[in-house]
């Protein structure tokens, strides 16, 4: 009684594809670097083909060449190191400065008088315009574009260190002074903690603003670091080395967000919250 | 519960006539704000209340007629006052550590476990961190949140939060536990539930109470006296005894006593705020 359906049955139905459980839960783990795939495999055959002159935008084959090169003569890595220590130097002022500042004015009504209505017409200049000036000031060795970059990165400090301490929970506030606690305890005990989701909003912009800063710094004049490297290369026209170089300068960026992430989710395991800004 | 408070003789009004030294005493308490325009609004005016060793006081009022500015000023967060103010004898200066005060939110850090926020008076004050953890660990069981002492009030409901708020009130071990409408941000059922307990714990920690409250059955419910204030300058209008027995169970509500004293506090504020509108209109 079943022969009519029977044979339909029998035909071969195309299988569909058995994607392990892990993929199906998780599909940008294969989808993100399909996307790379994809476009890196367009882009070299736009370069092949002789769409695009090598010169404008080199393959990336060129690329991963000059890259591979690059790191493996220990160019980029004594380069990089230069640009990294710049950066991280500039960076550790800012912070340093950018809290102490940031709480002073918070807490003391009379810095807040004398110094936050300069500071708010500092703010509104590019400071990159800066480092020009800067590299005349303090030579073309690293000094400059530490200060470049420490500059830049102080802004987004100060910021945010002053709207954390100003967000300060009063009816936490409250239960210390009800307990006769004074200022130093409750700066400790409350207002401090109370602004660390700000201070990394703060920390995670100038994580990445302190390389830009050391970058512009040696665009202006050095004699070493990556953005010294991109300069001559660009010079020379080596577009693959230049490529290569923001390959590094990225991953660089990325380390360091990823440090400060973590700082944060170590710090902050109270806060379920997303960040409260990303750059 | 048992209470040792059920001995204590119903007191009528500010005299208390046994007791030599009440516990806290205020007399003609004036506050006055300076508003942005420069004028002055009147927040207090003359206040007077005595408060006996273990006795329950409730304060209510209309919002805004000033009854967490007195909270404030016995909690020693407002200083710029006249009159006098005194806990146990001493004359009220800024904080003291013979007050214990839980907020309108538990206001816990939030990076604090419960227990964490339980000793944190105790480190502000110094105390031995030994006794105090053993105690802070005895006050969270009283208050019902054994085990939860590793939590984070981001972890705990709104109710358990405020639990831990008054068991850190209570951790340095005061002779007042100030009350500012502890419960107002809780729902219905876990405010009833929540009175229960507290009248259990200030039985049980043989606390002096001070709750501020707008809702009059709550006050009523659990206290030995109502002070009833009115708005605008805030003033006490009248003290109502409450004779209920203790303990006192939810059931109470049934009893015509209960019933009477809530509809002449309703009444009594009804005529007040009545009374007040035309100044308000002028």
């Amino acid at each position: 009684m079943s022969d009519i359906t029977a044979p339909e049955l029998k035909l071969p139905a195309a299988p569909l594809p058995r994607l392990p459980a892990w993929l199906r839960a998780r599909p940008e783990l294969a989808l993100t670097p399909l996307v790379l795939v994809v476009v890196l495999g367009l882009w070299q055959a736009v370069v092949s083909l002789g769409l695009v002159s090598q010169y404008v935008l080199p393959a990336p084959s060129n690329i991963g060449l000059a890259l591979a090169q690059g790191l493996s003569s220990g160019l980029f890595i004594q380069h990089g190191l230069v640009t990294l220590g710049e950066a991280a130097s500039g960076f550790a002022i800012a912070v340093t400065a950018g809290l102490v500042m940031g709480t002073l004015i918070a807490e003391v009504r009379l810095v807040e008088r004398a110094v936050y209505p300069y500071l708010v017409m500092v703010q509104t200049m590019p400071k990159i315009a800066l480092a020009p000036l800067l590299v005349v000031w303090f030579g073309f060795g690293s000094s400059s574009k530490v200060a470049v970059a420490a500059i830049i990165s102080f802004f987004p400090m100060l910021v945010t260190t002053l709207a954390g301490m100003r967000a300060t929970d009063q009816g936490r506030l409250d239960v210390l002074r009800a307990l006769g606690a004074g200022p130093f305890r409750c700066f400790a005990l409350a207002k401090l903690p109370d602004a660390l989701p700000h201070i990394f909003s703060g920390l995670s912009i100038a994580v990445v603003f302190c390389m830009t800063g050391a970058i512009v710094g040696e665009f202006v004049g050095a004699s070493a670091g990556l953005g010294y490297l991109i300069v001559q290369a660009n010079a020379r026209m080596n577009i693959p080395q230049v490529f290569a170089i923001l390959l590094t300068l990225g991953a660089i960026g990325v380390a360091g967000y990823a440090l400060v992430q973590g700082l944060r989710r170590r710090l902050l395991f109270w806060e379920p919250k997303q960040e409260l800004s990303r750059p | 519960m048992t209470a040792p408070d059920g001995q204590v003789a119903q007191p009528a009004g500010l005299s208390r006539p046994r007791d030599a030294t009440p516990l806290i005493s205020v007399r003609e308490l004036t506050k006055v704000y300076p508003t942005a325009k420069g004028e002055r609004v009147q927040a207090l005016s003359r206040i007077s209340l005595d408060i006996a060793q273990g006795e329950f006081v409730s304060l209510v009022g209309p919002s805004g007629c000033g009854k967490t500015t007195v909270l404030r000023i016995l909690a020693g967060l407002i200083a710029d006052y006249t009159g006098d103010v005194s806990v146990s004898g001493k004359a009220l200066h800024g904080p003291s550590r013979e007050v214990g005060v839980v907020f309108q939110d538990a206001n816990l850090m939030p990076w604090r476990t419960a227990l964490a926020n339980v000793l944190l008076p105790a480190e502000v004050l110094g105390l031995n961190r030994k006794q105090a953890k053993l105690r802070a660990q005895e006050l969270l069981t009283m208050v019902g949140l054994e085990g939860f002492e590793r939590k984070l009030p981001g972890e705990l409901s709104g109710g358990m939060r405020q639990r831990v708020a008054i068991a850190r009130a209570l951790i340095h071990d005061p002779a007042v536990l100030l009350l500012d409408e502890p419960f107002g941000a809780l729902d219905a059922m876990t405010r009833d539930t929540m009175n229960v307990e507290l009248a259990a714990i200030a039985a049980r920690s043989k606390k002096t109470v001070f709750l501020i409250t707008h809702s009059i059955a709550e006050a009523v419910f659990l206290s030995d006296r109502v002070l009833v204030m009115s708005s605008r300058p805030g003033r006490i209008v009248e003290v109502i005894p409450v004779e209920l027995p203790r303990p006192r169970g939810l059931d109470i509500i049934a009893d015509p006593g209960f019933a009477a004293t809530v509809l002449r506090i309703r009444r009594l504020l009804d005529s007040v705020t009545a009374s007040a509108l035309p100044s308000i209109a002028h």
